[in-house]
């Protein structure tokens, strides 16, 4: 075979010089993607290592956090970033899909675009400003109005065991529920602008079904949208309970850091975050605290990962059927 | 019609009330957490914009507690998130077009893909004591520009994520027209794809620098802060989220003012590119 | 669907049963007008359909068959911005009245879409779906023969009787397009909607569907909307041929077909456009 110039076209076939290193140079940045998320925990776990090894298991069980002595527990700082973040998802969960619902069914047409692009704009505010509402706005309200009667409200619940109070603590406004409703509101719009996406993703198709068989709107939700989007609905608040587990700067300044097991839902608490945060400028290269911090970050960020794989998974289940 | 038999009447009452009753929760709902949103912008406004003067933007930071202004802040942030997006947009564009181009369903591409979604939405105060100890502690000193590399490391995820997504909105069309006039691969990608996708993936870029600029937690172990003028990127460097924290903490009225303006600032800024990228994403859709 | 198709000859009908004027009138449509916002689908479309038999409606693409079709149970409403005028009687009631609940009316106007659309739910519970919702089963007993009977009467019965929890959407095209009219049967209703039906399946699973529109006419009053002519010269008793949002011509299906009144109903069938 011959071109038209009358060159061959047969035995040109070699790696093309140009194609060969395009194909290169692609390979080598998705590797750097493996490569960081590999090198962030094998850092945290090699800088952390110290911390485990001088603690042993007790690191993560141990209750006592005591600087002074040099005895460091971590299990105060994943109480409390359990609790933080669960909590937050509990209030923020039910809210932001009722946001999802009125903006996918019930919303007036003209008012559902604006309406959520205002979520989604929401959800890119930077996560201080959340965290300086908290300090200045939510924590002396709660302090003044909430906290004296949601105590005595509650005074009749059992405590649990003999150290867990419920309800019960001094009004001083900072502490674990002052935390949990800053990240709650934080992740709001996150959590209702994905839940949005995923119920709009529900082919109009199988809605219409529901609607021609007599079905109401939250019919057509409870029995043909949610049976079909499940998996992505618990993938979007897993990816929010993802954010709430890492945030840093929205509770750093309304938790209270008070590393110590939290005596009462009030109680001023810490999360690994907010630990490492504020702990950070005083740990020193090659120390024990720093070694501690860094330990915590493994944790932490074993933490998440576990969290965000399974969101993602979830969420990828749906996009394949 | 069929007259209706009385059981049916009343279940028919009864699911009409239900739907009444939860679609009222969920507009409640809705209520309440756009009244709540919107408090909180509403007081940032005003408290912000209290404090706006020529000052803010003309005078670096004071360190004796009083006066003062964001000058070198705003440029600390500047030079960090610029550098920032000038390492990690290349690099998230280039493991974009992998994903969509080369990767596409490959196992490699597989496992890229999941692990970029990771980071996508990992803890940023992971980002930052990563790159403190790779960065910071072996030469012995905060820097700006490991205050700009981890800002890298959070804005290649979001690049890679929306150039991928962008790509696959490119008609395969294209592609094939491009191979059956004898192109090679690369020059399908850089003179068909990437110009055709262009705007696009800009309009990713300008997320991921919306997302990184309010960044504070990495910062804090990396660039660590500065109150003086400096544009050495091997020293601390200022910038407004820490600027934003730290002042924000302080007992100094005048501080927390200037706290309040600076996040005032931030969020403009952020809301800003926002807009800008989803009007531009809106345009492209319907172009 | 081949032009061929549309030469052969309708089949030979009692034509009793398509005269209009007979007092079996089931839906009555009075100058009824779709807008979509701004922008007019349906021009002042007025016709009797009667009760017990199969009226297709045909046309070319966007002429506002579909659209039509939608108005009769109201899935209009489900569209926002969407505005039916003029007036639409089921048995004389109209259907757009105020006090017409439009969910209480879809319980009585089953339809089945262009494609398959089984809930992702069990084969059992798609078709037990409506009558839970609105309650027409007295006993667990009393709904496993509702659906039984449904998909009995949806020609489904022999082949899903032994995995009646698998999954609806388990099942081939024709057969979901037949549990989905199972799933519309299982409620009683008078009026079936059929908005082509058969778009989406292969000509074997479109004969299925065909022969059991010919069953179910004997109880339910049909309307079918096709793109296929020969589809509504075999099953249909009477045809609406639409043009660009306007009713043009209606009458029996066989002289729609071989002597129309109009000659863009002429263009039509003969294959000029469309």
């Amino acid at each position: 075979m011959t071109t038209a110039a009358g060159k061959s076209l047969i035995g040109t076939r070699k790696p093309h010089l140009a194609d060969s290193s395009f194909r290169v140079s692609l390979y080598v940045a998705g590797a750097v993607v493996v490569v960081v998320l590999a090198s962030i925990l094998l850092i945290m776990f090699m800088g952390g290592r110290q911390a485990f090894e001088t603690f042993g298991l007790g690191f993560v069980w141990s209750t006592e956090w005591n600087p002074v002595t040099s005895v460091y527990g971590a299990l105060p700082a994943i109480t409390g970033t359990l609790i933080t973040a669960f909590t937050a998802i509990l209030i923020a969960w039910p809210i932001g899909f009722g946001i999802a619902f009125f903006l996918t069914e019930i919303c007036p047409l003209s008012l559902r675009a604006p309406l959520g692009i205002a979520i989604e704009l929401l959800a890119a505010i930077p996560s201080i400003v959340y965290g300086m509402w908290g300090f200045f706005v939510l924590a002396p309200f709660m302090a003044d109005n909430v906290q004296p009667w949601l105590t005595e409200l509650f005074a009749w619940l059992p405590p649990v065991g003999d150290s867990f109070f419920w309800f019960s603590a001094p009004p001083l406004g900072v502490g674990l529920m002052t935390a949990s409703l800053v990240l709650a509101v934080m992740i709001l719009p996150f959590i209702a602008a994905t839940s949005r996406d995923v119920m709009l993703s529900t082919p109009q198709l199988l809605k219409d079904g529901a609607y021609a068989m007599g079905a109401t709107r939250w019919e057509t939700l409870t029995g043909v949208v949610i049976p079909a989007v499940r998996g992505s609905l618990f993938g979007a608040v897993f990816l929010g309970l993802g954010r709430a587990l890492g945030e840093t700067m929205a509770i750093v300044f309304v938790i209270g850091n008070a590393t110590r097991m939290p005596d009462s839902l009030f109680a001023p608490s810490a999360s690994i975050a907010s630990v490492v945060a504020n702990n950070f400028p005083e740990a020193e290269p090659g120390s024990i605290q720093l070694a501690v911090l860094l330990g915590l970050g493994f944790i932490l960020f074993v933490v998440s990962f576990g969290v965000l794989a399974l969101a993602r998974l979830l969420l990828r289940q749906e996009r394949m059927a | 019609m069929k007259t209706l038999a009385p059981h049916t009447k009343a279940r028919h009452f009864r699911r009409q009330a239900i739907d009444m009753f939860m679609s009222g929760l969920c507009i409640a709902a809705a209520g309440i957490g756009l009244i709540m949103l919107a408090l909180i912008l509403w007081m940032l406004f005003s408290k912000g914009a209290a404090g706006l003067s020529l000052d803010v933007f003309t005078k670096p930071m004071s360190s004796t507690g009083t006066g003062g202004g964001l000058a070198n802040a705003i440029v600390g942030s500047l030079i960090q998130v610029g550098i920032g997006s000038m390492i990690g947009a290349p690099l998230g564009m280039m493991v974009g077009v992998y994903l969509s181009e080369v990767g596409k369903n490959s196992r490699f591409a597989s496992i890229v893909r999941f692990v970029n979604d990771i980071l996508l939405s990992a803890p940023s105060v992971l980002i930052g004591l990563f790159v403190y100890q790779v960065a910071v502690a072996p030469f012995g000193s905060f820097s700006g520009i490991a205050g700009a590399l981890a800002l890298a490391l959070l804005a290649m995820p979001v690049v890679a994520r929306t150039t991928e997504d962008i790509l696959r909105l490119v008609p395969q069309a294209y592609r094939d027209g491009a191979i059956a006039l004898g192109s090679r691969e690369n020059e399908v990608v850089r003179k068909v794809i990437l110009p055709a996708a262009f705007g696009g993936i800009l309009t990713g870029i300008l997320l991921a620098v919306a997302r990184i600029a309010g960044e504070t937690a990495p910062l804090i172990f990396t660039s660590l802060g500065n109150t003086n003028w400096s544009t050495d990127l091997t020293k601390p460097m200022a910038s407004l989220p820490i600027a934003i924290y730290r002042y924000a903490g302080s007992p100094s009225a005048d501080l927390i003012q200037l706290a309040w303006t600076g996040a005032l600032l931030i969020t403009v800024g952020v809301l800003m590119l926002n807009v800008v990228s989803r009007i531009s994403l809106a345009a492209m859709r319907r172009g | 669907m081949s032009r061929m198709e549309t030469i052969a000859p309708p089949r030979p009908q009692v034509s009793a049963s398509a005269r209009v004027e007979s007092g079996s009138v089931k839906v009555r449509a009075r100058a009824v007008s779709v807008f979509y916002g701004e922008k007019q689908a349906l021009f002042d479309v007025s016709l009797d359909m009667p009760e017990k038999s199969v009226s297709a409606l045909i046309g070319p693409s966007g002429c506002g068959k579909s659209t039509f079709l939608r108005s009769i149970n109201r899935m209009n409403d489900t569209i926002p911005g969407c505005r039916v005028t003029g007036e639409i009687a089921i048995d004389g009631d109209n259907i757009n009245d105020k006090s017409v609940d439009p969910v209480l009316l879809r319980a009585q106007v089953g339809m089945v879409f262009q494609k398959p659309n089984p809930f992702p739910k069990s084969i059992f519970d798609n078709v037990a779906y409506g009558v839970r919702l609105h309650g027409l089963a007295e006993s667990k007993r009393d709904l496993d023969q509702i659906v039984e009977t449904s998909l009995i009467k949806a020609g489904l019965w022999d082949e899903v009787k032994d995995r009646l929890s698998a999954s609806g959407m388990s099942l081939s095209g024709g057969q979901q397009q037949r549990l989905v009219i199972a799933r519309a049967i299982a409620i009683n209703p008078e009026i079936i909607l059929m908005d082509e039906p058969c778009s989406a399946l292969d000509p074997i699973a479109t004969a299925k569907i065909e022969e059991l529109i010919d069953e179910l006419k004997t109880n339910f009053c049909i309307i079918i909307v096709t793109h296929s002519m020969a589809q509504a010269a075999r099953v249909s008793q009477q045809t609406a041929f639409f043009h660009l949002g306007k009713l043009i011509e209606f009458g029996p299906t066989e002289q729609v077909f071989t002597n129309p009144r109009d000659t863009r109903t002429q263009d039509y069938i003969t294959g000029r456009f469309g």
